[in-house]
């Protein structure tokens, strides 16, 4: 609280507010409702309950009415607060409607019925969060599975990535070579051509090599970034060439030298094409749709749109699904915010 | 790491230390070919043939028949007279969400990088905010906003609380364009805003304490001096919105699935359908419309690469 008063007692170095600077607050208020707003309402969503989604209008906080154990009754009942014919109000709990007339009975003395008319009750509600949609997914839906797929897809095709575009970024930016400039070309040729209009031979190619239906159809295609060979190519630049003619000197063969100084020296470099090959893994779409039929190799984000068609009626499962789905992007966020927003205002990459 | 170093110092002193360079090339090389080299050339040669075969030698020549086919239309200005009407609904769609999504973008990214760019308390937070959805996923994005946007959401309990009656937003061709185009800014905002910052951050200080002690207004300093040498930065983002605007699939085929109807059908969703939907599996036509796709692509390219040369030079 102290740091939102403050904020709102900073102005301009001439000590008064400028309209300029309320209309600046209001627009960062907004945005911040307008960004922030969808994925917290997402969250709360997916910790309602079933009914408690059919809501409508819907409760801001998941809550749910509260039910009791009843002697005499297999079930829980749902508890209300009703209002007697003499006036008075008592919570009792529904055993059955019928009709406009609900039949009710007093939790603590079961003996006693009540006949109400159901306008005249209203539901005893409780905060409660509904963590049955967390936990029930992973025993009926292949749930895991498309957490296991997706996370074997980022974590491999990120180590190749990181692999073969340094090796690449390394022959680019140390060696001096006949045919460097045909091999920059194509590096800088295949930055903007997207998966989108090489979609049909791509898959054809992935056909020819036995891998439709495979988790390696996902990893492979995209291994060879452009983007990442170049971001790693212009850290690699600014590293000290007597630090390699050292090296040499001291015989080490030059697959040394890539793997045990130059490597490690290119750590910043590393990390941020690190992060950005997770995130472009982590959410890829359109290929692994069309390359991956088969519900046991789906990914999260394949098995996420395919269930939105299936559980249509089943929104508890489906938010909930989706915030897990979001999860460890936020996550990462959180920890990483500063360096990957430096990370893409220095790189311009996505 | 070893095991490795040992056959590489075997290939060193058969090349050579200089010829290295190749061997470290290769495997990125070998993936390029096979993934973005090789299948450029077989889309152009899936393109002028026939038939529901996958592999090219067993697929019957038909010239430029799928290209005729995609432009066999008898007005170009009404999608509904062309023989692959989708096609064309498609790129009109395409063209109609790239202006509008690009404008917009534009605007409300240029605004968001001025005020995040004052002297305000907490920016780096704000700049967070703006920025986060940028690395959510489009099906998640796209589930998210299904979610606020359907029958029973929070935008209708929003409106019939203020006693308004709820809309179908899915349900009107108009609405569903709206959302495709405001959910496509509201993902990537925070990318564009912050290569408008960058560029704000480039503007020397000097510049605006002179015209302060000149006592220019504040408007007048933004269309004289930001403005200007903003203009490359502010060419970047308009070509790259402009760019992944032709590209929409993702988060519209999730919301909207390209209904209702043909709405928001895009080029690329005509793509995918076209070779991988069930019922027709057209390789021909897909690879066809994807050249299309690729030399309007293309001439974008040129574009930001000219932009980006001026930037620099």
């Amino acid at each position: 609280m102290n740091r939102v008063a403050r904020l709102l007692q900073i102005r301009r170095k001439s000590g008064r507010w400028h309209w300029t600077d309320i209309a600046a607050y209001s627009y960062l208020a907004l945005g911040v409702v307008l960004m922030f707003g969808p994925v917290l309402w997402l969250v709360l969503s997916s910790f309602k309950t079933q009914a408690g989604l059919l809501e409508f209008p819907p409760s801001l906080l998941p809550m749910s009415q509260r039910e009791v154990a009843v002697a005499g009754f297999p079930q829980p009942l749902p508890l209300f607060s009703a209002t007697l014919d003499d006036g008075s109000t008592r919570v009792l709990a529904q055993v059955r409607r019928i009709g406009i007339v609900a039949q009710m009975v007093d939790p603590e003395n079961p003996a006693q019925q009540f006949r109400i008319p159901i306008d005249k009750r209203i539901p005893v509600r409780e905060f409660k969060l509904a963590t049955e949609n967390y936990t029930e997914p992973l025993e009926r839906f292949a749930f895991t599975r498309f957490l296991g797929n997706s996370v074997f897809v980022t974590v491999v095709a990120t180590l190749i990535t990181l692999l073969i575009n340094s090796m690449a970024a390394y022959a680019l930016s140390i060696y001096e070579f006949k045919g460097k400039n045909a091999a920059m070309l194509m590096v800088v040729g295949t930055l903007m051509i997207p998966i989108t209009i090489i979609l049909v031979p791509v898959y054809l190619v992935i056909t020819k090599l036995g891998l439709v239906n495979s988790l390696w159809a996902v990893i492979l295609p995209g291994a060879a970034t452009p983007t990442g060979v170049f971001l790693l190519r212009q850290y690699m630049l600014t590293l000290p060439r007597d630090l390699i003619e050292a090296a040499r000197m001291d015989k080490a063969s030059e697959w040394q030298i890539y793997w045990r100084i130059v490597m490690p020296l290119a750590m910043p470099a590393l990390a941020v094409l690190a992060i950005f090959s997770i995130m472009w893994r982590w959410n890829e779409f359109l290929w692994p749709l069309a390359v991956l039929t088969k519900t046991e190799v789906h990914t999260l984000q394949i098995g996420l749109n395919a269930f939105q068609g299936e559980l249509q009626t089943q929104w508890h499962y489906l938010l909930a699904m989706t915030v897990a789905t979001l999860a460890p992007v936020a996550l990462v966020f959180v920890f990483l915010q500063r360096f990957i927003t430096t990370g893409i205002a220095n790189t311009g990459m996505k | 790491m070893r095991l490795v170093d040992w056959p590489m110092r075997g290939l060193q002193r058969l090349l050579g230390e200089r010829r290295m360079a190749y061997v470290f090339l290769l495997p990125n090389l070998v993936f390029f070919s096979l993934f973005v080299f090789l299948p450029l050339i077989i889309n152009v040669v899936f393109s002028v043939t026939g038939g529901a075969a996958l592999f090219p030698s067993e697929r019957p020549y038909v010239g430029g028949g799928q290209y005729a086919y995609l432009f066999d239309c008898g007005s170009f200005v009404d999608p509904g007279s062309c023989r692959e009407d989708h096609f064309w609904r498609g790129v009109a769609n395409t063209l109609r969400f790239t202006v509008f999504q690009v404008v917009a973008m534009v605007l409300f990214s240029l605004v968001t990088a001025v005020v995040l760019n004052m002297r305000i308390r907490g920016r780096g937070f704000f700049r967070a905010v703006y920025f986060f959805p940028v690395l959510l996923s489009p099906v998640v994005v796209a589930l998210i906003w299904k979610w606020i946007l359907q029958r029973d959401g929070l935008l209708n309990a929003g409106l019939t609380a203020l006693g308004g009656q709820k809309i179908l937003f899915f349900i009107d061709p108009g609405w569903a364009m709206f959302w495709a185009v405001f959910v496509s800014i509201w993902a990537h905002m925070g990318f564009y805003t912050l290569i408008l910052l960058a560029g704000l951050q480039a503007i020397p200080a000097d510049l605006y304490e002179a015209a302060e002690m000149d006592a220019t207004p504040r408007w007048r300093a933004f269309w004289r001096i930001t403005l200007p040498l903003l203009w490359p930065n502010l060419i970047v983002v308009i070509v790259l919105a402009l760019i992944r605007g032709v590209q929409t699939f993702d988060e519209v085929f999730v919301l909207t699935g390209g209904g209702p109807g043909t709405a928001t059908l895009m080029v690329v969703q005509y793509i995918y359908e076209t070779a991988f939907s069930n019922q027709v599996q057209n390789f021909g036509l897909a690879a066809a419309a994807s050249v299309v796709l690729g030399i309007v692509l293309f001439g974008l390219t040129l574009a930001q690469l000219a932009a980006s040369r001026r930037r620099s030079a």
